[in-house]
């Protein structure tokens, strides 16, 4: 049995109280929502924090459900509930996707959608799915709340913009009309990071793409994004030549490194491959 | 399911603890006043050792010892000899020869502690090249791993050879067609979800220690201590409690153990150490590591001739493979296979690497896994060359029913089998011409399926023992059987079920043989106070072995039950006749209704009754059972695949696996050892590895790293049976315990290779990755033992 190194635990009462404890116990204090990275990096003492802060007893970040034209969720939002809400599904069958190959059911169970993306693992596979769909993160602190584009949320690899005081609090993503989006992953076996992964989304009017966002994950992909790609596809018909030539442009544009998982062109062959597939179906359902 | 008297389908008398959660494990036992172990590792892959000082591990309040090298010195027990004669390091002294080997010991109040005071301790190693890369290991300017060993000048272990060499090449020389392929049966792990552990009691008082320690081999166990460790053995109690899961990863002796008990007797507490699974993944028992080169030849109408293999076996840095003595390659030399050939020759070659011991392991059946491997995968290769199906090639080679018993060109001598049955079987089963004609139209389409056919042949149940015996210690196993006045019985074996089911399959034997209810059956078995000497569970022998000492030591107790009941019915024993019906099992006078119940006899035993002269009384029994040969159970084994060109992802689609593993006792143990071999063998083929980067960093040491396979990669099995029983068995059966992790894997690599066919693909090796598979239709393969660049 692997065991952690000795740390304090406090009980986050209320986003406030949360705040408080994170003051107090200063910036050696982590917050535990899922616990699915932070405790097995803590077994393996790769992370000996002084004290955890439990938040997950806090209600109002778990909130997940439309506001007028946004679609807003919950930093203490499960994977599983994520995958379970007929909305999300509705709107944005992309993060049904990528829910569906996070992981196992176990994991899913605790794991949270705010654990994930302030985790910035670079392989993580909802930091691509935001990024597609260019979602905004709402972070508080001591100084009151700030909204932050996702493309900016993320500084490096297991790095966010979230200081130490801070709590990543929910995010929030537009609904549009004329909006499809998909999910492509390729992972060694169920429940394995992904050794590529994509998710598109695509807004058609007539034919012609008006907005295209592209997020790669596990590939080295600036920010999760492929801006390149986005911006050749606008105004064109999303027709086989021109989804080829963004998956060329957006696979060109990464810079996947050599793991066990695979080497360098094998992922920059998937990049551009789920590339494809992911907007082509996310162009038919733009069009249904 | 009801119970029935004998053989047949029942429910695991187990598994009533174990689904209620009440199975007891090595991590169970807790003793007042235990202490805690734990093992500072090495983070190189090879290093001198300069200084270690404990002095702040020492002065951790909660901390009660900390054992070094040179703590083991003083005892003479730094190193241990490992069970293929070699010596292997409990402690590091001198250098540390793998990532992850034991170099500290510490003894805490808490496991917390123990795991805490680690982190004080300081090592100061002066870091050397290492030997990763087996194919350099006997490059002159190698590095010297074992420079323990005086005057030793290189990293061979051993050359060894088997078959006919100028036969083999004559027929070479004169062959219409041959076939070289070069493979990696790559290492893997045994990973039990129950990592190895120990908890040791040394009592000061008594003088006796007693060891729980999830092995499968207690007594081999028991023995070696006294040997090692210089104690009484009438003084050591080995206690193999409920195992999870072994396939051959808890038949040796780890560092941990020996530590474990040295940390009894110098604090003169128990002593827990469990290891945690990244150190059960890098420090104990791997398997396979076989880098080959097979060579057939054959006639060009597809007639094979003769196998010519070399192998270079990576036995990591001590050579701690298990088997018997003679056979430093295992039963490689089987690689014969199924097949009616006229020669046959194998060099082994066995190196030493800076990686963790171990090699044979994970339901391998002594190397039979690399041997059924190789020659199944050749087939394909010669089918491939000579434009032929696998399936019609294997059926035109297979040995034929009239052959038995057939001795191999390598001197194997299979007791039985009817080869095409069970081929044609599998066939017919899948479909085969169909899913041939499915597969012609999906390739016009540009998709991409593949059937894959392995037909296996085991040697299992080592085993006779004039030929077989490991580290002196020969290969016969006792049993004792105790009938109680009731008639009911108790069965004690030296065998130990790591999820085999011996609880219920050996009750069975009993009642089959004494016409009683297995549940009126208990097997005792993981205790060496309580249980007659013999070698354990592994190399699929406790059926053939310790389950023949059943049925024999069942029948004893039956002749002695005769000479009772011919006292009871005032009859001459031979004029008594066993029989089984209904109600069960009875001796009765011929010709008359006259009769005693094996019930009615028990009691008589144990009576007043007079007995004639000679006749004890009571009914007990013990036996050693020796067997006459190995057992050869088969199977043939059908695999079909679907790829993704555009990702070199493989479904499995189906499965399809005919086993014949002669008499069946409970069919439904049978079903569920394959069920769990086939999954062993998707993953092996799909997805598990642990390759080495060139510092010699373990790339495998967590199950993020190292992938089993679930249920979502396993199609549902299809199963079916023939049955060739073994003529030599008392109850006609063989092994069944590792036949589908041997015939699996081939089996699965054929069908994707068989997918990939239109990309001209010969050969890829395991693990077939999707990145493994995509760079194999590039033509530019991987290499999985190393690290991907
Ligand atoms: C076996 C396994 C397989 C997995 N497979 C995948 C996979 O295929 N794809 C994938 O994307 N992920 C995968 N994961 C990761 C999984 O999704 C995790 O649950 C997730 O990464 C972390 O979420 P969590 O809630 O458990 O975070 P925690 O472990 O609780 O926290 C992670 C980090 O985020 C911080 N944090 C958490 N919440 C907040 C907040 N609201 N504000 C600020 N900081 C916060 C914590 O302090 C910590 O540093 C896997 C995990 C496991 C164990």
């Amino acid at each position: 049995m692997q065991v952690p190194a000795s740390f304090e635990f406090e009980r986050a009462e209320s986003v406030p109280h949360a705040l408080e404890l994170l003051e107090r116990y200063g910036p050696e204090a982590r917050l535990v929502a899922g616990g699915h990275s932070l405790i097995p990096m803590m077994k393996l003492r790769l992370a000996q924090p002084d004290a955890l802060i439990d938040i997950n007893g806090l209600a109002e970040l778990s909130q997940l459900g439309v506001e007028g034209d946004t679609l807003v969720i919950g930093a203490l939002v499960r994977h599983a509930a994520l995958l379970a809400d007929d909305a999300v599904g509705a709107y944005f069958p992309i993060f049904h996707e990528a829910e569906r190959v996070i992981a196992d059911p176990v994991v899913r169970n605790r794991g949270t959608v705010g654990g994930s993306l302030c985790q910035a693992d670079p392989s993580e596979d909802l930091s691509a799915a935001f990024a597609a769909v260019r979602a905004d993160a709402v972070i508080v602190g001591p100084g009151g709340s700030r909204t932050v584009p996702i493309r900016e949320f993320h500084v490096g690899p297991y790095e966010t913009v979230v200081e130490p005081g801070e709590i990543l609090t929910e995010l929030r993503v537009r609904i549009k009309p004329g909006a499809g989006s998909a999910y492509e992953k390729v992972e060694r076996r169920v429940g394995d990071w992904p050794v590529a992964a994509v998710g598109a989304y695509l807004r058609t009017n007539e034919g012609m793409i008006v907005e295209a966002g592209l997020g790669l994950t596990a590939v080295g992909a600036e920010h999760f994004a492929a801006p390149d790609a986005e911006a050749y596809l606008i105004g064109k018909a999303a027709g086989e030549d021109v989804l080829r030539e963004a998956a060329r442009i957006a696979a060109a544009s990464c810079a996947p490194q050599a793991d066990q998982r695979g080497p360098v062109d094998y992922k920059r062959h998937l990049a551009g491959e789920l590339t494809y597939r992911a907007l082509s179906r996310a162009a038919e359902r733009s069009r249904a | 399911m009801s119970t029935p008297m004998g053989f047949g389908r029942m429910h695991r008398k187990e598994d009533a603890r174990f689904i209620r959660g009440r199975g007891g494990y090595v991590d169970d036992v807790n003793l007042p006043g235990m202490l805690y172990g734990a093992i500072l590792r090495s983070p190189h892959a090879h290093a001198r050792i300069v200084s270690i000082d404990t002095s702040a591990a020492l002065a951790h309040p909660k901390v009660k010892a900390v054992i070094t090298g040179e703590t083991l010195a003083g005892l003479n027990l730094a190193w241990m000899p490992t069970l293929s004669a070699d010596t292997q390091a409990v402690l590091a002294t001198d250098k540390v020869r793998f990532q992850g080997q034991e170099v500290a010991f510490v003894v805490a109040e808490d496991r917390y502690s123990a795991r805490d005071a680690l982190e004080l301790i300081d090592v100061e190693y002066d870091a050397l090249d290492a030997v990763i890369d087996a194919r350099k290991s006997l490059d002159p300017d190698a590095p010297i791993i074992r420079d323990d060993h005086e005057g030793r000048a290189d990293n061979k272990i051993f050359d060894w050879e088997a078959g006919d060499k100028a036969t083999t090449d004559a027929v070479f020389a004169q062959a219409e067609v041959t076939v070289t392929q070069d493979m990696l049966y790559p290492r893997v792990h045994p990973a039990p979800l129950e990592t190895c552990g120990a908890v040791a009691d040394f009592d000061k008082v008594t003088g006796k220690l007693t060891v729980w320690c999830p092995t499968q081999a207690p007594h081999a166990h028991r023995t070696l201590y006294a040997l090692v460790a210089g104690l009484p053995e009438h003084k050591i109690r080995v206690i193999s409690p409920d195992i999870g899961g072994g396939f051959g990863n808890k038949v040796g002796i780890y560092p941990g153990y020996v530590c474990a008990i040295v940390g009894s007797i110098v604090t003169g507490k128990p002593v827990k150490w469990m290891e945690d699974r990244s150190e059960n993944l890098m420090s104990t028992s791997f398997a396979r590591d076989y880098h080959m080169r097979g060579e057939v030849a054959a006639t060009r109408d597809g007639k094979i001739q003769a196998i010519r293999v070399k192998v270079l076996a990576d036995h990591g840095a001590f050579n701690g493979t298990a088997q018997p003595t003679k056979f430093p390659a295992g039963f490689f030399h089987v690689f014969t296979g199924s097949y009616d050939l006229r020669a046959a020759h194998c060099e082994v070659t066995g190196v030493y690497t800076n990686k963790a011991p171990g090699g044979v392991a994970y339901a391998c059946s002594f190397r039979i896994t690399e041997a059924v491997y190789l020659v199944e995968r050749m087939i394909d290769v010669l089918a491939m060359e000579l434009g032929a199906d696998p399936a019609e090639l294997r059926m035109k080679n297979l040995l034929r029913s009239e052959q038995f018993p057939y001795t191999s060109p390598t001197g194997w001598e299979y007791d039985s089998g009817d080869y095409q049955k069970t081929l044609q079987l599998a066939m017919d089963m899948a479909g085969y011409d169909a899913l041939r004609r499915e597969q012609a139209e999906k390739r016009d389409r540009g998709e991409l399926m593949g059937i894959g056919i392995a037909f296996f042949t085991e040697a299992v149940g080592a085993g006779p023992r004039k030929h077989m015996d490991i580290l002196g210690l020969g290969m016969a196993d006792g049993a004792e059987l105790r009938v109680h006045p009731t008639g009911k019985a108790v069965l004690r074996v030296s065998c130990q079920s790591q999820g085999q089911g011996h609880e219920t399959t050996f009750a069975q034997i009993v009642a089959s043989e004494l016409g009683i209810s297995p549940d009126d059956v208990d097997v005792v078995h993981g205790d060496t106070d309580q249980t007659p000497f013999g070698l354990g569970t592994y190399g699929s022998r406790s059926t053939p072995v310790s389950g023949a000492a059943a049925a024999m030591v069942s029948r004893k107790v039956r002749e002695r039950a005769r000479q009772v009941a011919a006292a009871m019915l005032e009859a001459s024993p031979e004029d008594l006749e066993w029989a089984v019906n209904e109600s069960g099992g009875a001796w009765t006078v011929a010709g008359t209704g006259a009769g005693k119940t094996i019930q009615e006899i028990a009691l008589a035993a144990h009576s007043s009754l007079e007995l004639p002269e000679g006749i004890e009384g009571h009914l007990d029994a013990t036996c050693v059972y020796n067997p006459p040969n190995l057992t050869y159970p088969f199977g043939a084994y059908i695999c079909v695949v679907d790829v993704d060109p555009g990702t070199g992802q493989v479904k499995v689609r189906r499965f399809i696996a005919v086993d014949d593993c002669g008499v069946r006792i409970n069919p439904m143990i049978v079903e569920g050892q394959v069920h769990g071999g086939l999954a062993d063998g998707v993953g092996m083929a799909l997805m598990q590895l642990m390759a080495f980067d060139e510092d010699g960093n373990h790339l495998g040491a967590s199950f993020m790293d190292y992938l089993l396979p679930t249920a979502m990669e396993c199609p549902s099995w299809e199963l079916g049976e023939t049955v060739t029983p073994s003529p030599h068995h008392p109850i006609g059966a063989k092994g069944v315990g590792e036949s589908a992790t041997v015939g699996s894997p081939p089996a699965v690599v054929n069908a994707v290779l068989d997918a990939l066919r239109p990309f001209g693909v010969r050969h890829a090796d395991m693990p077939l990755t999707p990145a493994g598979v995509w760079r194999a239709m590039q033509g530019n393969p991987i290499r999985t033992d190393l690290a991907i660049s």
